[in-house]
Protein backbone atom coordinates (compact mmCIF):
# COMPACT_ATOMS: atom_id res chain seq x y z
CA UNK A 1 0.00 0.00 0.00
CA UNK A 2 1.49 3.50 -1.04
CA UNK A 3 1.12 5.94 1.84
CA UNK A 4 0.88 9.26 0.06
CA UNK A 5 2.02 12.12 1.45
CA UNK A 6 -0.19 15.26 2.58
CA UNK A 7 -0.06 16.70 -1.14
CA UNK A 8 0.89 20.72 -1.96
CA UNK A 9 3.02 21.04 1.16
CA UNK A 10 6.63 21.19 0.35
CA UNK A 11 8.95 19.79 3.70
CA UNK A 12 10.81 23.10 3.30
CA UNK A 13 7.03 25.13 3.94
CA UNK A 14 7.08 23.37 7.24
CA UNK A 15 7.83 25.42 10.06
CA UNK A 16 10.22 24.04 11.88
CA UNK A 17 9.14 23.69 15.90
CA UNK A 18 11.77 25.82 17.52
CA UNK A 19 11.10 28.16 15.20
CA UNK A 20 7.13 27.53 15.30
CA UNK A 21 7.33 27.59 19.28
CA UNK A 22 9.75 30.78 19.53
CA UNK A 23 7.17 32.93 16.87
CA UNK A 24 6.64 35.30 19.30
CA UNK A 25 10.41 36.38 20.01
CA UNK A 26 10.83 36.29 15.97
CA UNK A 27 8.00 38.74 15.72
CA UNK A 28 9.58 40.84 18.25
CA UNK A 29 12.50 41.00 16.06
CA UNK A 30 10.23 41.58 12.70
CA UNK A 31 9.78 45.00 14.83
CA UNK A 32 9.25 48.37 13.07
CA UNK A 33 8.14 46.83 10.13
CA UNK A 34 4.27 47.49 9.85
CA UNK A 35 3.79 44.02 8.06
CA UNK A 36 5.11 40.69 8.68
CA UNK A 37 4.52 37.62 6.33
CA UNK A 38 5.21 34.45 8.22
CA UNK A 39 4.79 30.92 7.03
CA UNK A 40 2.58 32.27 3.89
CA UNK A 41 0.35 33.91 6.67
CA UNK A 42 -0.33 37.72 7.32
CA UNK A 43 0.46 38.67 10.64
CA UNK A 44 0.56 42.42 11.82
CA UNK A 45 2.96 43.76 13.76
CA UNK A 46 3.14 46.86 15.28
CA UNK A 47 5.92 49.25 16.13
CA UNK A 48 5.45 47.74 20.21
CA UNK A 49 4.45 44.38 20.49
CA UNK A 50 2.16 43.15 23.66
CA UNK A 51 3.20 42.90 27.11
CA UNK A 52 3.51 39.27 28.47
CA UNK A 53 -0.13 37.97 28.22
CA UNK A 54 -0.79 38.50 24.83
CA UNK A 55 -2.03 35.38 23.17
CA UNK A 56 -1.30 35.07 19.69
CA UNK A 57 -4.61 34.32 17.85
CA UNK A 58 -5.03 31.50 14.88
CA UNK A 59 -4.86 32.87 11.42
CA UNK A 60 -7.01 35.28 10.23
CA UNK A 61 -8.24 35.35 7.11
CA UNK A 62 -7.18 39.13 5.44
CA UNK A 63 -10.45 40.38 4.02
CA UNK A 64 -11.89 42.88 1.35
CA UNK A 65 -13.58 45.13 3.81
CA UNK A 66 -10.55 46.09 5.05
CA UNK A 67 -9.31 50.05 4.42
CA UNK A 68 -5.81 49.74 3.15
CA UNK A 69 -5.06 52.97 5.82
CA UNK A 70 -2.34 52.20 7.82
CA UNK A 71 -2.87 50.84 11.45
CA UNK A 72 -2.45 52.93 14.75
CA UNK A 73 0.44 51.48 16.19
CA UNK A 74 0.04 48.75 19.12
CA UNK A 75 0.18 51.41 21.98
CA UNK A 76 -2.27 53.97 20.57
CA UNK A 77 -5.06 51.11 20.36
CA UNK A 78 -4.48 50.13 23.38
CA UNK A 79 -3.89 53.01 25.89
CA UNK A 80 -6.30 55.49 24.16
CA UNK A 81 -9.90 54.60 24.31
CA UNK A 82 -12.92 54.75 26.67
CA UNK A 83 -14.34 51.93 28.26
CA UNK A 84 -15.88 53.65 31.61
CA UNK A 85 -15.81 50.16 33.26
CA UNK A 86 -12.69 51.09 34.00
CA UNK A 87 -12.15 54.81 34.69
CA UNK A 88 -13.53 57.84 32.41
CA UNK A 89 -10.25 59.33 31.50
CA UNK A 90 -8.64 57.62 27.75
CA UNK A 91 -5.63 55.85 29.37
CA UNK A 92 -7.85 54.64 32.39
CA UNK A 93 -8.98 51.02 30.66
CA UNK A 94 -5.36 50.28 29.43
CA UNK A 95 -4.56 51.06 33.64
CA UNK A 96 -7.13 49.40 35.49
CA UNK A 97 -8.19 46.78 33.13
CA UNK A 98 -4.92 44.57 33.80
CA UNK A 99 -6.43 41.84 35.83
CA UNK A 100 -9.98 41.93 34.66
CA UNK A 101 -10.16 38.31 33.72
CA UNK A 102 -12.52 37.61 30.94
CA UNK A 103 -12.56 33.62 30.94
CA UNK A 104 -14.12 32.01 31.36
CA UNK A 105 -17.05 33.72 29.50
CA UNK A 106 -20.70 33.14 28.62
CA UNK A 107 -23.19 35.10 26.70
CA UNK A 108 -26.89 34.69 27.39
CA UNK A 109 -29.17 35.00 24.60
CA UNK A 110 -33.13 36.18 24.69
CA UNK A 111 -35.86 37.37 23.32
CA UNK A 112 -37.38 36.93 19.76
CA UNK A 113 -35.47 33.89 18.71
CA UNK A 114 -35.64 29.91 18.50
CA UNK A 115 -32.47 28.94 19.99
CA UNK A 116 -31.89 31.22 23.16
CA UNK A 117 -30.22 30.16 25.87
CA UNK A 118 -26.31 30.57 27.81
CA UNK A 119 -23.85 30.12 24.58
CA UNK A 120 -20.18 29.86 25.91
CA UNK A 121 -17.78 32.27 24.63
CA UNK A 122 -16.02 29.20 22.61
CA UNK A 123 -19.28 27.50 21.56
CA UNK A 124 -19.65 30.76 19.72
CA UNK A 125 -15.96 31.79 18.21
CA UNK A 126 -14.24 28.45 17.54
CA UNK A 127 -16.59 27.00 14.81
CA UNK A 128 -16.17 30.36 12.45
CA UNK A 129 -13.33 31.36 10.48
CA UNK A 130 -11.77 34.68 12.24
CA UNK A 131 -11.61 37.39 9.76
CA UNK A 132 -9.08 40.01 9.77
CA UNK A 133 -10.85 44.03 9.12
CA UNK A 134 -8.70 46.79 9.16
CA UNK A 135 -11.15 49.56 10.09
CA UNK A 136 -11.65 53.55 10.49
CA UNK A 137 -12.64 54.05 14.08
CA UNK A 138 -14.35 57.62 14.62
CA UNK A 139 -15.01 58.74 18.16
CA UNK A 140 -18.24 60.83 18.84
CA UNK A 141 -15.22 62.99 20.59
CA UNK A 142 -13.73 64.00 17.18
CA UNK A 143 -10.64 61.97 17.15
CA UNK A 144 -9.98 58.39 15.10
CA UNK A 145 -7.71 55.82 14.31
CA UNK A 146 -7.47 52.73 12.31
CA UNK A 147 -7.62 49.58 13.95
CA UNK A 148 -6.66 45.52 12.66
CA UNK A 149 -9.59 43.84 14.43
CA UNK A 150 -9.70 39.90 14.21
CA UNK A 151 -13.33 38.87 14.07
CA UNK A 152 -16.48 37.26 13.00
CA UNK A 153 -18.96 38.62 11.49
CA UNK A 154 -21.90 39.46 13.66
CA UNK A 155 -23.81 38.28 11.19
CA UNK A 156 -22.85 34.54 11.63
CA UNK A 157 -23.05 34.60 15.10
CA UNK A 158 -26.68 36.06 15.37
CA UNK A 159 -28.00 33.47 12.78
CA UNK A 160 -27.21 30.85 15.08
CA UNK A 161 -30.33 32.16 17.46
CA UNK A 162 -32.07 31.98 14.90
CA UNK A 163 -34.18 35.33 15.28
CA UNK A 164 -37.84 35.05 14.08
CA UNK A 165 -39.98 37.13 12.42
CA UNK A 166 -40.54 39.80 15.17
CA UNK A 167 -36.85 40.32 15.93
CA UNK A 168 -36.51 44.22 14.53
CA UNK A 169 -33.82 45.05 17.21
CA UNK A 170 -30.50 43.74 18.47
CA UNK A 171 -29.99 44.67 22.06
CA UNK A 172 -26.35 43.91 23.42
CA UNK A 173 -25.98 44.16 27.27
CA UNK A 174 -21.94 44.78 28.43
CA UNK A 175 -21.02 42.33 31.90
CA UNK A 176 -22.43 43.90 35.25
CA UNK A 177 -20.12 43.36 37.93
CA UNK A 178 -18.47 45.97 39.47
CA UNK A 179 -16.18 44.16 41.69
CA UNK A 180 -14.57 43.37 38.09
CA UNK A 181 -15.45 46.47 36.51
CA UNK A 182 -14.81 49.22 39.24
CA UNK A 183 -15.57 52.14 36.70
CA UNK A 184 -19.54 50.11 37.43
CA UNK A 185 -18.85 51.34 40.96
CA UNK A 186 -19.86 54.87 40.23
CA UNK A 187 -22.80 55.06 38.99
CA UNK A 188 -22.03 57.65 35.68
CA UNK A 189 -23.73 55.96 33.16
CA UNK A 190 -26.24 53.22 33.70
CA UNK A 191 -24.92 49.51 34.25
CA UNK A 192 -24.42 47.61 32.38
CA UNK A 193 -23.39 49.60 29.29
CA UNK A 194 -26.18 48.79 27.05
CA UNK A 195 -26.15 49.26 22.93
CA UNK A 196 -28.48 48.26 20.10
CA UNK A 197 -28.78 48.40 16.61
CA UNK A 198 -31.59 47.73 13.83
CA UNK A 199 -31.68 44.19 12.58
CA UNK A 200 -30.10 45.11 9.59
CA UNK A 201 -27.55 46.98 10.52
CA UNK A 202 -26.53 43.80 12.68
CA UNK A 203 -26.60 41.67 9.73
CA UNK A 204 -24.51 43.98 7.84
CA UNK A 205 -21.68 42.35 6.48
CA UNK A 206 -19.50 45.51 8.18
CA UNK A 207 -20.73 44.42 11.33
CA UNK A 208 -17.99 42.71 13.30
CA UNK A 209 -17.84 40.65 16.24
CA UNK A 210 -14.17 41.37 17.53
CA UNK A 211 -11.93 39.03 19.41
CA UNK A 212 -8.90 40.38 18.33
CA UNK A 213 -6.74 43.19 17.22
CA UNK A 214 -3.51 43.35 15.77
CA UNK A 215 -3.41 39.24 15.22
CA UNK A 216 -3.87 39.20 19.24
CA UNK A 217 -6.65 38.42 21.70
CA UNK A 218 -8.48 41.28 22.82
CA UNK A 219 -6.48 43.28 25.66
CA UNK A 220 -8.70 43.66 28.39
CA UNK A 221 -8.92 47.45 27.89
CA UNK A 222 -10.52 47.00 24.39
CA UNK A 223 -12.82 44.87 25.68
CA UNK A 224 -12.06 41.62 25.97
CA UNK A 225 -13.59 39.10 25.08
CA UNK A 226 -15.77 39.72 22.64
CA UNK A 227 -16.96 43.33 21.51
CA UNK A 228 -19.02 44.87 18.87
CA UNK A 229 -17.26 47.07 16.06
CA UNK A 230 -19.89 49.33 13.48
CA UNK A 231 -17.20 51.31 12.10
CA UNK A 232 -19.66 53.31 9.90
CA UNK A 233 -21.18 54.54 13.59
CA UNK A 234 -19.47 56.53 16.26
CA UNK A 235 -17.58 54.48 18.67
CA UNK A 236 -19.58 54.44 21.51
CA UNK A 237 -22.02 52.34 19.72
CA UNK A 238 -19.00 49.35 19.64
CA UNK A 239 -20.10 47.91 22.79
CA UNK A 240 -17.48 46.21 24.76
CA UNK A 241 -17.65 42.70 26.84
CA UNK A 242 -20.83 41.52 25.77
CA UNK A 243 -22.93 39.30 27.82
CA UNK A 244 -25.96 40.12 26.73
CA UNK A 245 -28.02 39.62 23.38
CA UNK A 246 -31.75 40.07 23.31
CA UNK A 247 -33.63 40.14 19.68
CA UNK A 248 -36.64 42.68 20.50
CA UNK A 249 -39.33 44.25 18.71
CA UNK A 250 -38.94 47.97 20.46
CA UNK A 251 -36.29 49.83 20.08
CA UNK A 252 -33.57 49.46 22.83
CA UNK A 253 -32.14 52.48 24.20
CA UNK A 254 -28.43 52.72 24.19
CA UNK A 255 -26.61 54.06 27.80
CA UNK A 256 -25.33 57.44 26.11
CA UNK A 257 -29.41 57.93 24.84
CA UNK A 258 -30.24 57.22 27.90
CA UNK A 259 -27.86 59.65 29.74
CA UNK A 260 -28.05 62.84 27.71
CA UNK A 261 -30.66 61.85 25.08
CA UNK A 262 -30.32 65.46 23.11
CA UNK A 263 -26.47 64.80 22.96
CA UNK A 264 -26.50 60.85 21.84
CA UNK A 265 -29.47 59.32 19.83
CA UNK A 266 -29.64 55.43 18.59
CA UNK A 267 -28.24 55.51 15.55
CA UNK A 268 -25.31 57.63 16.04
CA UNK A 269 -24.13 57.56 12.17
CA UNK A 270 -20.95 58.91 11.70
CA UNK A 271 -21.93 62.55 10.13
CA UNK A 272 -19.67 65.34 9.61
CA UNK A 273 -22.96 67.65 9.51
CA UNK A 274 -24.76 67.06 11.99
CA UNK A 275 -22.64 68.56 15.00
CA UNK A 276 -22.87 67.14 18.60
CA UNK A 277 -24.61 69.94 20.42
CA UNK A 278 -21.17 70.82 22.17
CA UNK A 279 -18.75 70.61 19.17
CA UNK A 280 -18.26 70.13 15.33
CA UNK A 281 -17.99 66.74 13.72
CA UNK A 282 -17.02 68.40 10.77
CA UNK A 283 -13.26 66.83 11.01
CA UNK A 284 -11.32 64.73 12.94
CA UNK A 285 -7.88 64.65 14.58
CA UNK A 286 -5.86 61.75 13.50
CA UNK A 287 -4.43 59.96 16.65
CA UNK A 288 -1.04 59.20 15.82
CA UNK A 289 -0.66 61.80 12.22
CA UNK A 290 1.52 63.65 15.38
CA UNK A 291 1.23 67.15 17.04
CA UNK A 292 1.72 69.61 13.46
CA UNK A 293 -0.70 67.30 11.57
CA UNK A 294 -4.36 69.26 11.22
CA UNK A 295 -7.79 67.78 11.30
CA UNK A 296 -8.71 65.80 8.47
CA UNK A 297 -12.50 66.39 7.10
CA UNK A 298 -14.51 63.54 8.40
CA UNK A 299 -17.00 61.88 6.10
CA UNK A 300 -20.20 60.81 6.44
CA UNK A 301 -20.91 57.54 7.63
CA UNK A 302 -17.18 57.33 8.66
CA UNK A 303 -16.28 56.70 4.88
CA UNK A 304 -18.62 53.46 4.46
CA UNK A 305 -21.24 55.19 2.81
CA UNK A 306 -20.95 52.97 -0.48
CA UNK A 307 -21.79 49.91 1.93
CA UNK A 308 -24.67 51.33 4.31
CA UNK A 309 -26.14 54.08 3.44
CA UNK A 310 -28.90 52.18 1.52
CA UNK A 311 -29.87 51.10 5.11
CA UNK A 312 -30.93 54.29 5.83
CA UNK A 313 -33.10 55.42 2.55
CA UNK A 314 -35.60 57.95 3.28
CA UNK A 315 -34.20 58.47 7.27
CA UNK A 316 -34.04 62.16 8.18
CA UNK A 317 -29.82 61.71 9.35
CA UNK A 318 -30.42 65.16 10.97
CA UNK A 319 -33.58 63.97 13.51
CA UNK A 320 -32.55 60.17 13.65
CA UNK A 321 -29.34 61.27 14.79
CA UNK B 1 13.21 81.49 58.22
CA UNK B 2 10.48 83.44 59.53
CA UNK B 3 7.69 84.92 56.74
CA UNK B 4 8.35 88.82 57.45
CA UNK B 5 12.68 87.93 57.22
CA UNK B 6 14.73 89.63 54.76
CA UNK B 7 15.63 86.24 53.89
CA UNK B 8 12.31 84.90 53.60
CA UNK B 9 11.77 88.22 51.22
CA UNK B 10 14.41 87.42 48.94
CA UNK B 11 14.06 84.00 48.74
CA UNK B 12 10.52 83.19 48.07
CA UNK B 13 9.64 84.91 45.12
CA UNK B 14 12.57 83.40 43.05
CA UNK B 15 11.31 79.61 45.12
CA UNK B 16 7.56 80.37 44.25
CA UNK B 17 8.17 81.53 40.40
CA UNK B 18 10.25 78.40 39.98
CA UNK B 19 7.07 76.16 41.27
CA UNK B 20 5.08 77.59 39.30
CA UNK B 21 6.86 77.06 36.00
CA UNK B 22 7.83 73.45 37.14
CA UNK B 23 4.48 72.28 34.86
CA UNK B 24 5.00 73.91 32.02
CA UNK B 25 8.94 72.21 32.46
CA UNK B 26 7.17 69.09 32.88
CA UNK B 27 4.85 69.18 30.16
CA UNK B 28 8.10 70.68 27.78
CA UNK B 29 9.99 67.47 28.93
CA UNK B 30 6.49 65.32 28.19
CA UNK B 31 6.19 67.30 24.81
CA UNK B 32 9.72 66.21 23.81
CA UNK B 33 9.61 63.19 25.32
CA UNK B 34 12.39 63.23 27.82
CA UNK B 35 13.44 60.46 30.66
CA UNK B 36 10.51 58.49 29.80
CA UNK B 37 8.07 61.52 30.02
CA UNK B 38 4.98 61.75 26.90
CA UNK B 39 1.89 62.71 26.23
CA UNK B 40 0.12 59.46 25.10
CA UNK B 41 -1.50 59.04 22.57
CA UNK B 42 -3.50 62.56 21.37
CA UNK B 43 -0.69 65.06 23.08
CA UNK B 44 -2.55 68.53 21.14
CA UNK B 45 -5.32 67.11 23.32
CA UNK B 46 -3.57 66.23 26.57
CA UNK B 47 -1.15 69.48 26.42
CA UNK B 48 -4.90 71.39 25.94
CA UNK B 49 -6.19 69.60 29.18
CA UNK B 50 -3.39 70.11 31.06
CA UNK B 51 -2.36 73.62 29.79
CA UNK B 52 -6.07 74.64 30.65
CA UNK B 53 -6.41 72.94 34.10
CA UNK B 54 -3.31 74.94 35.32
CA UNK B 55 -4.56 77.98 34.05
CA UNK B 56 -7.47 77.38 36.30
CA UNK B 57 -5.53 76.41 39.38
CA UNK B 58 -3.56 79.29 39.20
CA UNK B 59 -6.71 81.37 38.88
CA UNK B 60 -8.33 79.69 42.07
CA UNK B 61 -5.20 80.08 43.09
CA UNK B 62 -5.23 83.80 43.12
CA UNK B 63 -8.79 84.43 44.29
CA UNK B 64 -7.46 82.26 47.45
CA UNK B 65 -4.71 84.45 48.77
CA UNK B 66 -7.54 87.27 49.96
CA UNK B 67 -9.25 84.81 51.92
CA UNK B 68 -6.35 83.18 53.02
CA UNK B 69 -4.72 86.35 54.43
CA UNK B 70 -8.04 87.24 56.32
CA UNK B 71 -8.00 83.63 57.86
CA UNK B 72 -5.00 83.47 58.81
CA UNK B 73 -3.38 86.67 59.18
CA UNK B 74 -0.42 86.27 56.82
CA UNK B 75 -0.53 89.42 55.41
CA UNK B 76 2.68 88.12 53.46
CA UNK B 77 0.52 86.06 51.03
CA UNK B 78 -0.28 89.20 49.21
CA UNK B 79 3.19 89.47 48.00
CA UNK B 80 2.44 86.44 45.86
CA UNK B 81 -0.72 87.65 44.55
CA UNK B 82 0.64 89.18 41.16
CA UNK B 83 2.67 86.35 40.12
CA UNK B 84 0.25 84.00 40.65
CA UNK B 85 -2.13 85.93 39.00
CA UNK B 86 0.31 86.29 36.21
CA UNK B 87 0.82 82.19 35.82
CA UNK B 88 -2.74 81.98 35.65
CA UNK B 89 -3.00 84.45 32.25
CA UNK B 90 0.58 82.43 31.06
CA UNK B 91 -1.03 79.00 31.15
CA UNK B 92 -4.41 80.64 29.57
CA UNK B 93 -2.65 82.23 26.88
CA UNK B 94 -0.59 78.88 26.49
CA UNK B 95 -3.71 76.83 26.38
CA UNK B 96 -5.59 79.35 23.78
CA UNK B 97 -2.26 79.16 21.81
CA UNK B 98 -2.29 74.74 21.98
CA UNK B 99 -6.34 75.29 20.44
CA UNK B 100 -5.75 78.27 17.77
CA UNK B 101 -2.07 76.57 16.60
CA UNK B 102 -2.41 72.91 16.96
CA UNK B 103 -6.30 71.78 17.65
CA UNK B 104 -7.27 74.18 14.59
CA UNK B 105 -4.08 75.00 12.28
CA UNK B 106 -4.90 78.73 12.45
CA UNK B 107 -7.80 77.96 10.85
CA UNK B 108 -9.67 81.48 11.16
CA UNK B 109 -13.15 80.53 9.62
CA UNK B 110 -13.01 77.42 11.82
CA UNK B 111 -12.20 79.40 15.04
CA UNK B 112 -14.67 81.91 14.93
CA UNK B 113 -17.47 79.38 14.06
CA UNK B 114 -16.56 77.60 17.28
CA UNK B 115 -16.96 80.77 19.34
CA UNK B 116 -20.08 81.71 17.94
CA UNK B 117 -21.13 78.16 17.53
CA UNK B 118 -20.22 76.59 20.63
CA UNK B 119 -21.43 78.31 23.65
CA UNK B 120 -18.55 76.75 26.11
CA UNK B 121 -15.79 77.66 23.63
CA UNK B 122 -17.61 81.39 23.78
CA UNK B 123 -17.18 81.15 27.84
CA UNK B 124 -13.33 80.39 27.41
CA UNK B 125 -13.33 83.09 25.40
CA UNK B 126 -14.61 85.60 27.00
CA UNK B 127 -12.62 84.29 30.22
CA UNK B 128 -9.71 84.77 28.08
CA UNK B 129 -10.37 88.55 26.53
CA UNK B 130 -11.32 89.65 30.02
CA UNK B 131 -7.96 88.54 31.06
CA UNK B 132 -5.83 90.71 29.01
CA UNK B 133 -6.62 93.88 30.46
CA UNK B 134 -5.84 92.62 34.03
CA UNK B 135 -2.42 91.16 32.97
CA UNK B 136 -1.62 94.50 31.06
CA UNK B 137 -2.68 96.67 34.48
CA UNK B 138 -0.86 94.26 36.80
CA UNK B 139 2.39 96.56 36.91
CA UNK B 140 3.08 99.15 39.78
CA UNK B 141 3.03 101.70 37.17
CA UNK B 142 -0.51 101.28 36.04
CA UNK B 143 -1.95 100.54 39.86
CA UNK B 144 -0.56 103.95 40.79
CA UNK B 145 -1.77 105.52 37.28
CA UNK B 146 -4.82 103.54 37.58
CA UNK B 147 -5.53 104.81 41.31
CA UNK B 148 -8.96 103.37 43.06
CA UNK B 149 -9.98 102.41 39.65
CA UNK B 150 -7.68 99.48 39.30
CA UNK B 151 -9.13 97.74 41.77
CA UNK B 152 -13.13 98.38 40.27
CA UNK B 153 -11.22 97.12 36.72
CA UNK B 154 -9.60 93.91 38.31
CA UNK B 155 -12.83 92.58 39.73
CA UNK B 156 -12.86 91.72 36.27
CA UNK B 157 -11.17 88.33 37.64
CA UNK B 158 -14.33 86.85 39.30
CA UNK B 159 -15.92 87.08 36.31
CA UNK B 160 -13.04 85.56 34.60
CA UNK B 161 -12.91 83.12 37.31
CA UNK B 162 -16.62 82.06 36.60
CA UNK B 163 -16.49 81.47 32.84
CA UNK B 164 -13.51 79.78 33.32
CA UNK B 165 -14.62 76.67 35.40
CA UNK B 166 -18.02 76.84 33.57
CA UNK B 167 -16.18 76.36 30.15
CA UNK B 168 -14.26 73.18 31.78
CA UNK B 169 -17.49 72.11 33.15
CA UNK B 170 -19.38 72.16 29.92
CA UNK B 171 -16.86 70.34 27.85
CA UNK B 172 -16.79 67.67 29.93
CA UNK B 173 -18.39 64.76 28.02
CA UNK B 174 -19.62 63.10 31.19
CA UNK B 175 -18.04 63.00 33.97
CA UNK B 176 -18.43 66.06 35.43
CA UNK B 177 -16.29 65.10 38.92
CA UNK B 178 -13.08 67.01 38.06
CA UNK B 179 -15.03 70.40 36.62
CA UNK B 180 -17.19 69.84 40.07
CA UNK B 181 -14.37 70.15 42.10
CA UNK B 182 -13.09 73.03 40.37
CA UNK B 183 -16.45 74.90 40.91
CA UNK B 184 -16.82 73.81 44.65
CA UNK B 185 -13.55 75.83 45.46
CA UNK B 186 -14.59 79.00 43.10
CA UNK B 187 -17.86 78.44 45.30
CA UNK B 188 -16.03 79.01 48.34
CA UNK B 189 -13.56 81.52 47.73
CA UNK B 190 -16.19 84.14 46.27
CA UNK B 191 -18.49 83.07 48.90
CA UNK B 192 -16.18 83.87 51.75
CA UNK B 193 -15.68 87.41 50.10
CA UNK B 194 -19.58 87.87 50.19
CA UNK B 195 -19.63 86.81 53.85
CA UNK B 196 -16.51 89.00 54.78
CA UNK B 197 -18.57 91.84 52.79
CA UNK B 198 -21.85 91.35 54.68
CA UNK B 199 -19.91 90.87 58.77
Amino acid sequence: MLIKRASGILPSEITDEAVYIKRRELLKLAGIAAVGTMAGQSVLVSAAVPEAGGKLLPNARKSPLSTDQKPNSWSDVTTYNNYYEFGTGKEDPSRNATNFEPRPWSVKVSGQCDKPGSYAYEDLIAPNELEERIYRLRCVEAWSMVIPWVGIPLASILKKFEPNSKARYVNFKTLDDPSRMPGQRRRILNWPYEEGLTIAEAMHPLSLMAVGVYGYELPNQNGAPMRLVVPWKYGFKSIKAIAEIKFTSRRPRSSWEQAIPSEYGFYANVNPQVAHPRWSQARERVIGAGVFESKKPTELFNGYGDEVASLYAGLDLRKNY
Amino acid sequence: MKPGSRAFYRLSKPAVFLLALLPFIILLLRSFEVAGFGLGANPVEALLHELGRWGLKFLLLTLAVTPLRRWTGWNWLLRFRRMLGLFSFFYIMLHFAVYAVLDQGLDMAVIIEDVIKRPYITLGMTGLLLLIPLAITSTKGMMRRLGKRWQKLHRLVYIVAVAGVWHFYWQVKLDTLDATVYAAILLLLLGSRVYHRRR
